[in-house]
């Protein structure tokens, strides 16, 4: 073993994030008799995967028989705007009910028909009913049911502990990382013949926002340095419905459900807008009028879909427009009403805790009254390049899977296909490292330079006696992602932002931390500014260079989507490896897709 | 608004003290807010977790005026009006400031006897809402500990903690018991090493549930009768007998085949 000046340890399979993917990783890793350990910001059970609220999407066709996963392949295309790796898309849509089913025998107790089967709720851009659920907290289910499965098996846990940077062997493979206790400052080297990112999205580095402070894009931006590329930065989704008042909680999730669930959108005028806003690629399945979609909540065959269940980008996008044409809400949103149409006890059954944030946050009963709503930034759908069947990166040894894994959403993501990812391309992920292992070729030395040379950079600002505040940097990073790299965009305002990113660069390299390194927020942030600035490097690159509006990147200067544009990803990389390198762009072609996967999208619905 | 003054414990495992901040209060904030804004401005190193900012993941737990309450959820204008004071969750150690260690209920969760359903049916299990409905009571806890925190067994007696899971368990037990699949066998697990027995039912675990959990009522009396009645039942006894299928006991069950 390496004769590290730290604490030390060695793993066959490591992996960073604790979240759903990360996870079910450690539970296929484990399962093939490796040496498994589990790195994790804060505690576990705390990733962001428990604020998933509406479901996990899978084609089990326990509502709606006629349900499969050549309909599920075929809507995750189309709401993707086919900017999807295929072949991912299609490993969702075959395995996504047997995860769900595996979670109910490690003890998840979904919602049921009346059959006893698992219950399926409707969500936008699914054909049929699609996600199986726990009222809205799935997500808590789906974490708790891996938490609990993880524990019984007994690998090492490592909570609250920052990983810094990965370390490579002599031969260029990942050979482990270098991270930090948060409890006590201290730093501990972790040697490993594979790596597996799942440390979830980015969300942080936006004013309005679902995601918590954990959302740096650390592993993003850690494979990147690393070697790996990163594809699709520039798409990233803003939910439609965040809570918008009190200030305090404006961005918090309202989930999609509602809508699932019979909800509507109205402008200040009492008018459900989202008729005026259905694209032309989405005409043909949306209902023309309000009695035609208020039919199809009971059945599908009645009616086609309400607008208002419609991709979340489309969404997004109509309620920028009613915001900016002066027909918003007195806070800025749109109106969410779920009460003038559901009962208060059925409001309660399916939404208990929507009823319960709005009530004791806002003081607002949405069993009585509409939801002042507007979009939040929520997920990115461009991540780590990977292999579809492996979750390989470019780098040997470096896997990644769920949030910090791109091409499986394409340009935009189908609520519910989340859950879903996390599992079916965690569990790919721990049988692609095991598979690397066994092929023998793995890391044989551990570079405690690059260990240390974190290290010493992770120290500086204590030693700086003047210098920023973390916290003002990073709110002015916020300020200034949400102003020019948000919803709706332009090439002037990304080149404005690559400029000022390079301004945030500099001041990142002068902040000084306050006190000392046990349990210290300030340098904690920090710590993660860095990945932060990568991964806003990314978008803003990305997004200039994409000169076309698709799913989640919307440019005002190129409003419609360019067919040339669908042919590749933006493939990025760094040149130096180091969190302020320059990044450079490739365009890197879509991977081809075989004929009778492309048969599928072509059928009528 | 007015101004409020902010009375925060800090320190560490070898001692610490109250310091007071006057700061600006916003309309609709929570504690969580005002402390975040202590933060970026006079205190960048003062220790509090958090995550979702929205009652979903437990991690804000602190004891704001002396009740334990996530700090995400404690609007300051439903406080009383003066000095709002926040310290750490009494019943486990302090690491710094609000934080404290909490692996007393990570150690207790790796004792739990995993569920061990049957094999799956083709298609899935079958399962009815009203049988799932108990369980999921239970599967909404975010594990904010602070029931841990505040049940007296634990909170004046540190000793106690080799021998009593406390509410939080007691509901997972409950739950396992209760989960329409299970054909394990806790009972006697629950009460010789989980110390079922110690709880007094002073509710004061429901109290604090953030989640609204009938902790009390809906698991641990359940749960207390039915380890009762595996001793002193021959009703149950003889139901024991005649089983068609017998639950393992805690040891058999503590090793669980991957399905």
């Amino acid at each position: 073993m390496t004769d590290s000046p730290y604490e030390h340890h060695a793993y066959d399979v490591l992996i960073i994030g604790a979240g759903g993917a990360g996870l079910r990783a450690a539970i296929e890793a484990q399962q093939r008799g490796l040496k498994v350990g589990i790195i994790t910001k804060s505690l576990l059970g705390k990733a962001h995967t428990v604020m998933a609220e509406g479901g996990m999407a899978a084609a089990m066709g326990n509502v709606y028989p006629e349900d499969n996963w050549m309909v599920h392949f075929r809507d995750t295309m189309r709401g993707g705007k086919y900017l999807n790796n295929n072949r991912m898309a299609e490993l969702h849509a075959k395995e996504s009910p047997d995860r769900v089913w595996e979670l109910e025998q490690w003890g998840a107790l979904f919602d049921r028909t009346t059959e006893g089967k698992i219950l399926q709720r409707d969500f936008g851009g699914h054909r049929y009913a699609r996600l199986a659920h726990v009222g809205d907290r799935t997500g808590l289910e789906l974490i708790r049911t891996l938490q609990q499965k993880v524990v019984s098996m007994n690998p090492d846990v490592f909570m609250e502990c920052k990983v810094l940077k990965l370390v490579h062997d002599d031969g260029g493979r990942i050979a482990g990382c270098v991270a930090y206790w948060r409890a006590n400052g201290e730093f501990v080297t972790f040697e490993a013949k594979t790596v597996i990112i799942a440390t979830g999205g980015v969300g942080k580095s936006w004013k309005i926002t679902s995601n918590s402070w954990e959302g740096t894009g650390d592993g993003h931006a850690m494979a990147l340095w690393a070697g790996a590329k990163l594809i699709d930065m520039e798409c990233i989704q803003f939910h439609p419905t965040g809570m918008v008042w009190p200030l305090s909680v404006r961005g918090l999730l309202v989930t999609e459900s509602v809508r699932g669930d019979g909800g509507v959108l109205r402008n200040a005028e009492g008018k459900r807008f989202m008729f005026n806003y259905v694209p032309e690629m989405f005409r043909a399945e949306t209902a023309d009028t309000e009695e035609e979609g208020d039919k199809w909540y009971d059945d599908h065959s009645a009616g086609r879909r309400p607008p208002e269940l419609l991709p979340r980008d489309e969404v997004a996008r109509a309620i920028n427009s009613e915001v900016k044409a002066g027909r918003g809400s007195p806070h800025g949103g749109v109106f969410l009403d779920i009460a003038s149409r559901r009962t208060p006890e059925f409001i309660r059954r399916r939404l208990p805790s929507m009823y319960h944030q709005f009530m004791e946050l806002a003081g607002v009963d949405i069993t009585r009254e509409s939801m002042e709503i507007g979009p939040t930034c929520h997920y990115i759908m461009g991540g780590v390049q990977v292999i579809a069947d492996t979750a390989a990166t470019a780098v040997p040894g470096l896997f990644a899977a769920g949030e910090a894994a791109g091409g499986m959403h394409g340009a935009n993501r189908l609520g519910g296909n989340s859950l879903s990812d996390l599992v079916v391309f965690g569990r790919r992920a721990g049988l692609g490292a095991a598979e690397y292992i066994e092929a023998g070729d793995f890391a044989t030395s551990f570079d405690l330079e690059e260990a240390e040379a974190a290290v010493k950079e992770a120290l500086e600002p204590f030693e700086r006696a003047e210098g920023e505040n973390p916290y003002t940097v990073q709110h002015d990073l916020q300020e200034m992602m949400q102003e020019l790299v948000g919803i709706i965009r332009t090439g002037p305002e990304l080149e404005e932002a690559m400029g000022k990113l390079d301004e945030f660069t500099e001041r990142v390299k002068h902040i000084a931390v306050k006190g000392g390194r046990a349990y210290n927020p300030g340098w904690n942030l920090t710590t993660d500014l860095p990945a932060m600035l990568t991964v806003c490097r990314s978008t803003a690159l990305a997004a200039s260079l994409r000169k076309e509006s698709r799913g989640g990147h919307t440019r005002e200067d190129y409003p419609n989507p360019d067919p040339e544009f669908a042919k590749f990803n933006f493939a990025l990389s760094s040149d130096g490896g180091n969190w302020d390198s320059p990044i450079s762009a490739a365009e890197s072609p879509l991977l081809p897709m075989p004929d009778e996967l492309k048969a599928l999208l072509e059928e009528a619905h | 608004m007015a101004d409020v003054t902010m009375r925060i414990w800090r320190g560490d495992s070898t001692g610490g003290d109250f310091e007071s901040y006057t700061i600006v209060q916003n309309e609709g904030e929570v504690v969580l807010d005002v402390i975040h804004r202590i933060q970026a401005t006079e205190a960048p190193d003062l220790a509090c977790r958090w995550n979702c900012k929205a009652g979903k993941c437990g991690s804000c737990s602190a004891e704001i005026n002396g009740k334990p309450r996530l700090m995400c959820m404690t609007r300051m204008d439903q406080l009383p009006d003066g000095p709002v004071t926040v310290t750490p969750m009494k019943a486990f150690p302090v690491i710094r400031d609000l934080v404290t260690d909490v692996s007393f209920n990570f150690e207790m969760a790796k004792r739990v006897p995993a569920l061990l359903p049957p094999p799956m049916p083709e298609g899935g299990y079958r399962m009815f809402q009203q049988d799932v409905e108990r369980g999921q009571e239970f599967r909404k806890c975010i594990e904010c500990f602070m029931c841990q925190d505040v049940c007296h067994v634990i909170r004046d007696h540190e000793e106690n903690k080799v021998h009593y899971a406390g509410p939080r368990f007691f509901i997972r037990y409950a739950e396992l018991e209760m989960h329409p699949l299970d054909t394990n066998d806790r009972r006697e697990l629950i009460k010789e090493e989980m110390g079922l027995g110690y709880c007094n039912i002073t509710k004061c675990c429901t109290e604090v549930c953030p989640e609204h959990i009938h902790i009390t009522d809906n698991a641990i009396i359940p749960l207390k009768e039915r380890v009762v009645d595996a001793d002193y039942d021959p009703v149950a006894w003889l139901g024991r007998k005649i089983r068609r299928r017998p639950k393992k006991t805690a040891a058999e069950a503590s090793v669980q085949p991957a399905p």
